[in-house]
């Protein structure tokens, strides 16, 4: 068993979310409430190693904030809230608002919670500061968790927190549920903020490699609990499928010396088959719900076409190509046409995989594609196939020339090895 | 994520018609709240038990009842998906005061399903 501290962080994850969002509803402002959430904690830092937790720490914590609230509201922090508004006098205020808070808790409901996920995901905030805010606020993360799982000082992160907050109050983000068209917009911007977090933990191969893996799983989480509250989106569900299926590799992403091992020649064995059942059947859901030519459910689609075959030869990549002509249909993107081109080589040879990268090149343009290493490595690799191989090495040495991450560095670095190698002559 | 067997503990003679109304929907508000949150896996309350214990002589004796004789035996249990231990014992705490009786927590370890 851990320590108090643990214990106490703890029992902050699995209640911060609800509290926040309660206290939210009554005070209508999700900086002022995450900062009353956050004192309450602080209280409970001091109190609960003395005493031992409670045995309802939701409601202890709650009754700990409502203090903190009634203080702020004395002190007028709390200048511009309804209770003011209503003219009444300060001492009537500070009852309505304890009597509101002492229910508050009783009456979470899932709403309370998705306006809180609109609202840590407001565009009206950086990409980064929605991050941040999100696995602060729903993810119950502390401030020092999150900092070290994006490898940046926790006075940083504390500051991308209270910047997000402030810009959420100046902005006067109302704390609501879009609706209508711009219900799709904010749904979207939810799911991109889960997707990033999901892939930080998932690509990233610097850092502490068990907070990464902790992100990935958070992003899951997350997909889970937007699940419950959005049933009817079928992004979401697409997303969830899409994670489930790319984290269902991890085992077999990595050798035995941490190197990374690319999918045609994972084991296949090590693929978790639970989780690849799982990623199916959100799949599914989304496409019954008519969502399956959206953008998660096409990436997920593709996701899909790998985890059915059981060897790499066994790959569907005709089909591959055609959920990539879709995609690009709804989410063209440089990326995207190179994983096309890599589609068409596998599906119809070198030749016709190089004549497709380089016409995708040519619409991205150099510009978009000039800092992104895997163009001239897959390049690099359809010339190899093509028996080109003084220009193949020429592209793996630019691709080498374009990134610094280490793990990509030793892949391209052995390609070359192996292609000099094999041409001693030249 | 690893995924936890939290099992609650029930008094032998424990007559569910008889029980608490306010238990009642602690536990269905506790159920809700871990759905909420992403957690759960799974939910069930248990019926009564059968044991089998195998016989010298090869076979296998059923009798009525739980394996071991005591005074309380399992009586539902959550599989619940959490961080880590420490979040699954705050989530235990709170079955804890749902329930109102003992709870045991122990780590799923997963063996790889077969093709």
């Amino acid at each position: 068993m851990s320590g108090v501290h643990e214990t106490i962080e703890a029992v902050w994850r699995i209640e911060a979310t609800r509290l926040i969002a309660a206290i939210a509803r009554v005070v209508r402002d999700v900086g002022l409430a995450e900062e009353l959430a956050q004192e309450a904690l602080v209280t409970a830092l001091e109190v609960w190693p003395e005493e031992g937790i409670p045995d309802r720490p939701g409601a202890w914590l709650m009754t700990a904030a409502k203090r903190r609230a009634i203080d702020a509201l004395r002190r007028g922090r709390m200048l511009e809230r309804k209770h003011v508004e209503l003219g009444l006098e300060l001492e009537r205020q500070q009852e309505r608002l304890g009597d509101a808070l002492d229910h508050a808790l009783d009456e979470v409901i899932d709403d309370d919670v998705l306006r809180l996920v609109f609202t840590a995901c407001h565009p009206v905030l950086p990409v980064e500061g929605r991050i941040a805010l999100t696995l602060r606020l729903i993810g119950g993360l502390t401030t020092a968790e999150i900092a070290r799982a994006f490898l940046v000082p926790e006075k940083t992160l504390g500051q991308r927190i209270s910047r997000a907050k402030k810009t959420l109050a100046e902005a006067h983000v109302p704390f609501e549920t879009p609706r209508g068209d711009e219900l799709n917009r904010r749904v979207e911007s939810v799911l991109t903020v889960v997707y990033i977090i999901f892939n930080e933990g998932y690509t990233a191969t610097a850092g502490e490699e068990w907070m990464r893996t902790a992100l990935s799983e958070e992003a899951l989480r997350l997909g889970r609990i937007l699940r419950r509250l959005l049933p009817g989106e079928s992004e979401v569900h697409a997303l969830i499928a899409l994670m489930e299926l790319q984290a269902s590799r991890s085992a077999a992403r990595r050798g035995p010396d941490g190197e990374a091992v690319l999918l045609p020649d994972q084991d296949r064995s090590l693929w978790d088959r639970a989780q690849i059942q799982r990623g199916f059947a959100a799949l599914e859901r989304a496409q019954r719900l008519g969502g399956g030519a959206r953008p998660y459910a096409l990436q997920a689609s593709i996701a899909a076409c790998h985890m059915r075959a059981r060897t790499a030869e066994e790959t569907d990549w005709g089909r591959i190509v055609l959920l990539y002509d879709a995609l690009l249909q709804v989410l063209p993107s440089p990326v995207v046409a190179l994983n096309r081109a890599v589609a068409v080589g596998m599906a119809w040879g070198p030749a016709a995989g190089l004549d497709e990268l380089d016409a995708a090149t040519a619409l991205a343009g150099e510009s978009a594609t000039a800092s992104y290493h895997l163009f001239p490595s897959v390049r690099g690799d359809f010339l190899r196939k093509l028996g080109r191989l003084s220009e193949a090495r020429d592209e793996i040495r630019r691709a080498l020339a374009m990134t610094k991450n280490l793990r990509e560095r030793e892949l391209l670095e052995k390609r070359l090895r192996q292609w000099e190698k094999a041409t001693p002559s030249a | 994520m690893p995924q936890y067997l939290v099992a609650g503990y029930l008094p032998d003679d424990f007559d569910p018609s008889q029980m608490d109304e306010a238990v009642g929907r602690e536990i269905h508000a506790l159920n809700e709240e871990m759905i909420a949150a992403g957690v759960r896996k799974f939910a069930c309350g248990l019926g009564a038990a059968k044991s089998l214990r195998p016989q010298s002589d090869g076979g296998v004796l059923v009798t009525d009842g739980p394996y071991l004789e005591t005074k309380e035996h399992i009586g539902g249990f959550w599989i619940l998906e959490c961080a880590d231990m420490d979040e699954a014992v705050a989530w235990a705490r709170k079955g804890v005061a749902a329930t109102r009786g003992q709870v045991e927590i122990r780590e799923i370890f997963f063996v790889p399903t077969p093709e």
